[in-house]
């Protein structure tokens, strides 16, 4: 069974999904990425779709179960590289894919991620503050 | 009507699922589809298949590319012989699963075709048809 590599770029994990995403290789992927959050600390998810022509609701689910997963795990998911035709498509199939951010590239992901850290440490050291 | 050139594709499993988005893909640039229109009608296709394999049990696609006159496009037949569905304009409302999807499988399918049918009785099957057109 093919395994979609996580490549860990600064404070987050990346994955890029190239293949037909098929059910046992969406579920060996939630598992691989929970697993290397928690190993890593990572604190921010990004999955570039940019190779993907369609989304359907099978992967918007798989997205979406991810983002869940990673959410629990204290990381969040940024999905990056949309091709406008899917955006199109997803918005007529319904399919809104709540809790999942969106980002135009990877580096406006990273952006993102970047931005929540800096917003979680300010919180922290409030907290600190206050003791 | 004319239609040319039917390929017959069997969905017994996942593999099957994307041999058939595939199929349809070259079909829908063969027809001229712009790439707003060819995604739409591979995700439809995607979907339904998936129905086909997931809740029918698995069956097979029939996929027709058409032409008439200066219009083209693609139409796929969707066939099991699964369970059948008891209440399809349930089954067509958003949000609506037995299974483990989102349940925007069929409404989502007809919302992202030119043509839709569906015929379906209970212990016999279900066959569903959509097209696109150029």
């Amino acid at each position: 069974m093919d395994r979609i590599p996580i490549l860990k770029i600064g404070p987050a994990l990346l994955v890029t999904i190239q293949v037909d995403l098929h059910d046992d290789v969406a579920m060996a992927l939630e598992e691989d990425l929970g697993n290397r959050i928690v190993k890593s600390g990572a604190k921010g998810v990004l999955i570039d779709i940019s190779a993907l022509e369609i989304v359907d609701s099978f992967i918007g689910r798989t997205l979406a179960n991810i983002a869940g997963v990673a959410r629990l795990l204290d990381a969040e998911t940024v999905v990056v590289g949309m091709r406008p035709a899917v955006a199109i498509t997803l918005v007529e199939l319904g399919l809104s894919m709540p809790g999942i951010r969106t980002a135009l590239d990877a580096e406006r992901g990273m952006a993102v991620i970047r931005a929540r850290i800096a917003e979680v440490g300010t919180a922290d050291d409030h907290v600190v503050d206050k003791r | 009507m004319s239609s040319t050139n039917v390929e017959r594709h069997v969905i017994q499993n996942s593999d099957d699922v994307v041999r058939v988005r595939q199929a349809v893909r070259r079909a829908a640039l063969d027809a001229g589809l712009s790439l707003v229109d060819q995604t739409k009608i591979i995700t439809a296709a995607s979907e339904l298949a998936r129905n086909t394999l997931d809740h029918g049990g698995g069956g097979e696609a029939l996929l027709e590319r058409l032409a008439d006159g200066g219009r083209s496009g693609v139409r796929i037949r969707f066939e099991d012989t699964g369970p059948g569905i008891a209440d399809i304009d349930a089954a067509l409302r958003p949000g609506f699963t037995t299974g483990r999807g989102m349940g925007l499988g069929l409404g989502g399918a007809r919302q992202l075709s030119n043509e839709f049918s569906i015929v379906s009785e209970l212990g016999q099957g279900t066959r569903v048809t959509i097209a696109r057109w150029k």
